[in-house]
């Protein structure tokens, strides 16, 4: 029984940690699917959005939801600027190009971070109510992790019904099919990615403030997760929202087992794992048949 | 441009072709801007010493990236291959004459580079980026793991390394052994890539960067081709890593990391890639500010380092170097037409 109880709360500590994977790549996925551009600052937008969160919070008196509402509405309003005004012009680059500048943005927005609010950690304060434990029958476990698992789930249905039952989902797999053909059957391309790339960053920015009560938040968070949302995009597959949630559950699970039985090498072995997936999957573990 | 003449042979471009291999007047001045430094700034050889490893590690990065087009974030896992080849042969007392060691360095990061390149370069795009990633953290951790005998999370320090020849020391306060030590195989690596890259190897490599699929319906061999570059790359970068970690007489996790590579990568960017000399004016450029800025201010280093990276990936693709290009063509046009 300890055992079983055992095996439980690591699940649910390793499935929460997934779900803000999710939450996170999930956007990448999509925009880098759609046009497959590199954009390595996708790390960085959720950075901005865990501390516009923690400034509504501090500053601005607003309580944990609304703080969310007000990250992502502010990280997408900020991202699609700079999809119109830089992004925009560097679709039909090189992909060095796209690495260089994704990679320049990151460091801007590392630098205006710490510039204006220092470089040590924000603690982001949890209402109450999500502090805590539990009591889920079998075991004891800790609120937060069970909320974000909830969330998660919400997201994942909401998401993939947007994607597979509307009009708009039904474009953007299509033009991650086949861009050109999507293009010339008249779907517009560039305001269908300016909308999926505003969302992703929101999603991105609701993923910095939702993890960032245990994965912490300070100006480093933009490059020092970066390689595990690539990670999560490259083993779930470009541009599919299912295949991403699947890939996070796996990667958050074994990164949590791993890193409490063996705290020496766990990371190694998700790096062994990601080489040999992709290796014999190059498109993605979970892309389903191109058609 | 008179372009009428009755022969292809002297057709202007054909000329262009025949002789872009042969020396330019201009080619000797880095060198002898090398030797002055060794004699204008004796108390900044340490500096020197490291900018003309920089260099080297530059140049290996611009082999694959800037002539083969292969788009690597973990080109750092040949540097650091060859630092600890070098630095574990010495400090465990098995290997520590310099020259020899170089060569036993180049050796195992070319193994390295071919075991991978074997693997990784089947794939592109985001994959490859991501593969040559998880390679290099996959090296990092190893020598994290590893701490018996690669020194760990501290690395190893005074690392015992022979006298040049047997009768110059390397001695870390003065640091003239090194200076010149690195200069001279740095020439020689560069003799070396230089004479590539004008091959008709070097030419294929070319034309693999600019058109894969063309390069395929033409009947190059185009995996063998970039696995060969790719490991002569890494041979290459082997060699600036062990004289890195011979220069310095430690080696530690950071010759692995993700900094390192994307230094470099900001290095060659910056100075313009694939064209030999970028390699040389971009790290001149970071390494004095950085040597400058970065300690006083880092975060206006990053920020400004941010700003010239957007700026270069909108506006000047070609670097330092390909905008003086540009400029120099456009003088040149503006003095024939007046």
């Amino acid at each position: 029984m300890i055992f079983g109880v055992d095996v439980a709360s690591m699940l649910l500590g390793g499935v929460a940690a997934g779900m803000v994977l999710f939450i996170v790549s999930v956007g990448l996925s999509v925009t880098m699917g759609l046009m497959g551009f590199v954009n390595l600052a996708h790390g960085g937008f959720a950075m901005l959005g865990g501390y516009a969160i923690v400034q509504a919070m501090k500053h601005g008196g607003l309580g944990f939801v609304p703080a969310l509402a007000v990250g992502f509405v502010a990280t997408a309003a900020v991202s699609l600027v700079f999809e119109r005004l830089l992004y925009a012009r560097l679709y039909r680059a090189t992909e060095l190009d796209q690495v260089l500048f994704t990679i320049g943005l990151v460091f801007i927005m590392i630098a205006s971070v710490t510039l204006l609010f220092g470089p040590e950690n924000q603690p982001l304060a949890l209402p109450p109510l999500l502090q805590g434990q539990i009591d889920l029958g079998i075991t004891q476990y800790r609120t937060y992790s069970v909320v974000l698992i909830v969330i998660g789930i919400v997201m994942v249905v909401g998401l993939w019904l947007a994607f597979e039952r509307t009009r708009m989902g039904a474009q953007i797999r299509a033009a991650v099919d086949n861009r050109r053909m999507a293009e010339s059957l008249g779907i517009n391309i560039d305001r269908l990615f300016t909308v999926t790339f505003a969302f992703g960053s929101g999603m991105a920015a609701l993923g910095g403030g939702l993890g960032a009560e245990f994965l912490g938040l300070d100006p480093q968070y933009a490059l020092k997760y970066l390689v595990y949302f690539l990670i999560v995009v490259a083993v779930g597959g470009l541009g599919r929202v299912t295949g991403v949630f699947y890939a996070a559950l796996l990667i958050g699970v074994l990164d949590f087992v791993l890193k409490k039985y063996v705290p020496q090498g766990g990371t190694a072995f998700i790096y062994v794992l990601t080489i040999l997936l992709l290796l014999w999957r190059p498109q993605g573990l979970f892309r389903g048949k191109a058609t | 441009m008179t372009s009428s003449s009755p022969s292809l042979a002297d057709h202007p471009a054909a000329l262009a072709l025949a002789g872009r291999h042969r020396l330019r007047v201009w080619e000797p001045i880095p060198w002898v801007l090398a030797i002055a430094l060794y004699f204008a700034f004796p108390k900044h050889l340490g500096f020197g010493t490291e900018l003309l490893v920089t260099i080297l590690f530059a140049i290996s990065l611009d082999l694959v990236l800037g002539y083969a087009g292969i788009v690597t974030l973990g080109h750092a896992a040949f540097f650091g291959t060859g630092a600890y080849t070098v630095g574990m042969l010495a400090k465990h007392g098995i290997w520590n004459e310099p020259i020899t060691g170089l060569i036993l360095a180049a050796v195992v990061a070319a193994a390295v580079g071919l075991g991978s390149g074997l693997v990784l370069l089947r794939t592109q795009g985001l994959t490859l980026l991501m593969l040559t990633l998880c390679t290099m953290a996959l090296l990092e951790e190893a020598a994290n793991l590893g701490h018996d005998y690669t020194g760990g999370f501290d690395g190893l320090d005074n690392v015992p390394i022979a006298p040049l020849f047997g009768v110059f020391e390397f001695d870390p306060l003065y640091p003239t052994t090194q200076y010149l030590y690195v200069l001279a195989v740095l020439c020689l690596c560069f003799a070396f890539v230089r004479t590539l890259v004008y091959s008709p190897f070097g030419q294929s490599l070319t034309g693999i960067r600019e058109n894969m699929l063309r390069m395929h319906a033409v009947g190059a061999p185009v995996r063998a081709r970039l696995v060969t570059c790719y490991s002569l790359s890494a041979a290459i970068a082997g060699i600036a890593g062990g004289i890195w970690a011979q220069a310095n007489a430690y080696v530690n996790l950071g010759t692995l990391g993700l900094d390192r590579a994307a230094t470099v990568l900001i290095i060659l960017v910056l100075g313009g890639y694939g064209r030999l000399y970028g390699a040389f004016i971009g790290a001149v450029a970071y390494m004095v500010l950085s040597h400058f800025l970065a300690k006083i201010y880092p975060t206006a280093w990053q920020l400004g380092l941010g700003l010239l990276l957007v700026l270069i990936a909108l506006f000047a693709r070609n670097g330092i170097l390909g905008m003086g290009e540009a400029l120099w063509r456009r003088l040149r046009a503006t003095r024939a037409a007046s």
